[in-house]
């Protein structure tokens, strides 16, 4: 039997469009996962105990759940909720953007964590307010010191929008599956997935790398 | 100008500080000294409100720190720090760390600040540093320019926390020369240190803690000559031996 890669071309825009999928997901999961997850950090680390509390159950039940599970979860069980239909390419991106904020929640808390409390006391000494102390002292060392975690993060956060494939969402995986079935060729198009999947994650792994070299002062 | 009162602190059932009262007048040099873990730097960070208290009062310029109305941030930015650590922003250039609070608390012009940060750079001897980032300096250059940073917020009164400690020796002294010509020039200080060459030198009194309360406050040349204390005397005559 001959490997037959045509395929690939003939039908190049289809998995051209699937990996565009892929990469809209993966962004606008981290961009929402990012902002949720800083408010989820925030409220975590606030004095107030209810809000720390709320932050915390809302981390640790997420985190105790697997991907899969919650998004089948939310695809049977948000139509029932809001009352109408929802698309499955919708369900699946709100579903990322709330479970993925329970990681970046943690990572943020440790990049705040991580910047030493000598630095907090010399910005109120010098009369900066809590907020400019944040904003000018604080987060841009705690967003240096995480840089690194969040994009480890958020490469894996790539790979797993693969499985959207459940809920039928055509990313990548799921077009090249589609084309595989009906050309024939599972073994061409599981290989291009996979090699596409492995040089953008080793890639981006290596920036990640490059990064984390160029910190260590 | 500060005035503490019966001031106590603990940790949980812990006693830093125990009923502290101390006045420093306008112009006057107070070194604060003691045993580590007497709570000296906790009490001079209760001074500006950094440390919060349970028990007493803190007056700046009649201004209490601790009450609930007082606006912190705007008290603190006429009390300058200068930390054992430095604590200058590592993110930041030299010039943007002594620019940056004149910009964002006193709501000067960049132009304003940066000129003033240059006048206390180039005072200290560290001009040609403005543009280098903290960690290329050294831990004397450091310490000068956190100095140069609280003094450009022209304050009322300056709190130094071991800011020699941290140094190798042989960055002590010009870290000193500074705090020395500022102490001339009839700043208002509160130091804690045990540097007791500094003290001789420009101390006006000398306070002495010892397990968080105020076990002796002297005028210096009766805190050298007769220490009222016992703790005082043994300490004195461990630190002063070499």
């Amino acid at each position: 039997m001959g490997f037959d890669f045509n395929v690939l071309w003939q039908y190049k825009e289809l998995l051209l469009h699937g990996l565009m999928v892929s990469f809209q997901l993966t962004l606008v999961a981290i961009a929402g996962g990012i902002v949720l997850g800083t408010f989820l950090a925030l409220m975590r680390m606030s004095r107030l105990r209810v809000l720390s509390a709320l932050a915390g159950l809302y981390v640790n039940f997420l985190r105790s759940l697997p991907l899969i599970l919650v998004i089948f979860w939310f695809y049977v069980l948000a139509p029932k909720i809001v009352g109408h239909p929802i698309d499955a390419y919708s369900s699946v991106l709100i579903t990322f953007i709330l479970f993925e904020a329970a990681y970046y929640c943690e990572i943020i808390r440790a990049g705040i964590s991580s910047v030493k409390r000598g630095q907090v006391q010399a910005g109120l000494a010098m009369g900066l307010t809590h907020l400019n102390m944040m904003r000018y002292v604080v987060l841009p060392q705690a967003f240096r010191n995480m840089l690194p975690v969040l994009l480890t993060q958020s490469i894996i956060m790539f790979q797993d929008t693969s499985i959207v494939y459940i809920v039928g969402v055509r990313d990548f995986l799921t077009t090249a599956d589609v084309v595989a079935n009906s050309t024939n060729r599972p073994i061409e198009l599981y290989t291009t997935v996979a090699v596409t999947y492995l040089v953008i994650c080793f890639a981006a792994s290596r920036l990640v790398g490059r990064l984390q070299r160029s910190y260590a002062l | 100008m500060i005035e503490m009162s019966h001031v106590s602190k603990w940790y949980s059932s812990f006693r830093v500080l125990d009923d502290c009262s101390l006045k420093i007048q306008k112009g006057e040099v107070v070194v604060i000294c003691g045993p580590s873990g007497s709570g000296k730097s906790t009490l001079i960070k209760c001074m500006n409100g950094l440390e919060p208290f349970q028990k007493g009062e803190v007056l700046i310029n009649g201004i209490s720190v601790g009450a609930r109305g007082t606006n912190l941030p705007q008290l603190r930015s006429r009390i300058g720090m200068v930390f054992q650590n430095f604590e200058l922003f590592p993110h930041m250039t030299v010039l943007k760390n002594i620019a940056l609070p004149q910009i964002k608390v006193l709501n000067r012009s960049r132009a304003e600040a940066e000129a003033r940060a240059e006048q206390l750079l180039d005072r200290m001897g560290l001009k040609v540093q403005a543009q280098k980032f903290p960690a290329q300096l050294s831990g004397g250059q450091q310490q000068r320019v956190a100095i140069a940073r609280a003094l450009a917020m022209d304050p009322l009164a300056m709190l130094f926390d071991e800011p020699t400690s941290a140094l190798d020796p042989e960055m002590i002294n010009e870290v000193l020369d500074v705090m020395v010509a500022l102490a001339q020039e009839g700043m208002t200080m509160a130091v804690v240190t045990h540097e007791m060459g500094f003290a001789r030198r420009v101390a006006d009194r000398i306070v002495f803690m010892d397990e968080g309360a105020i076990v002796e406050d002297a005028a210096k040349d009766e805190f050298f000559g007769t220490p009222r204390s016992d703790r005082a005397q043994l300490f004195l005559s461990k630190i002063l031996q070499h």
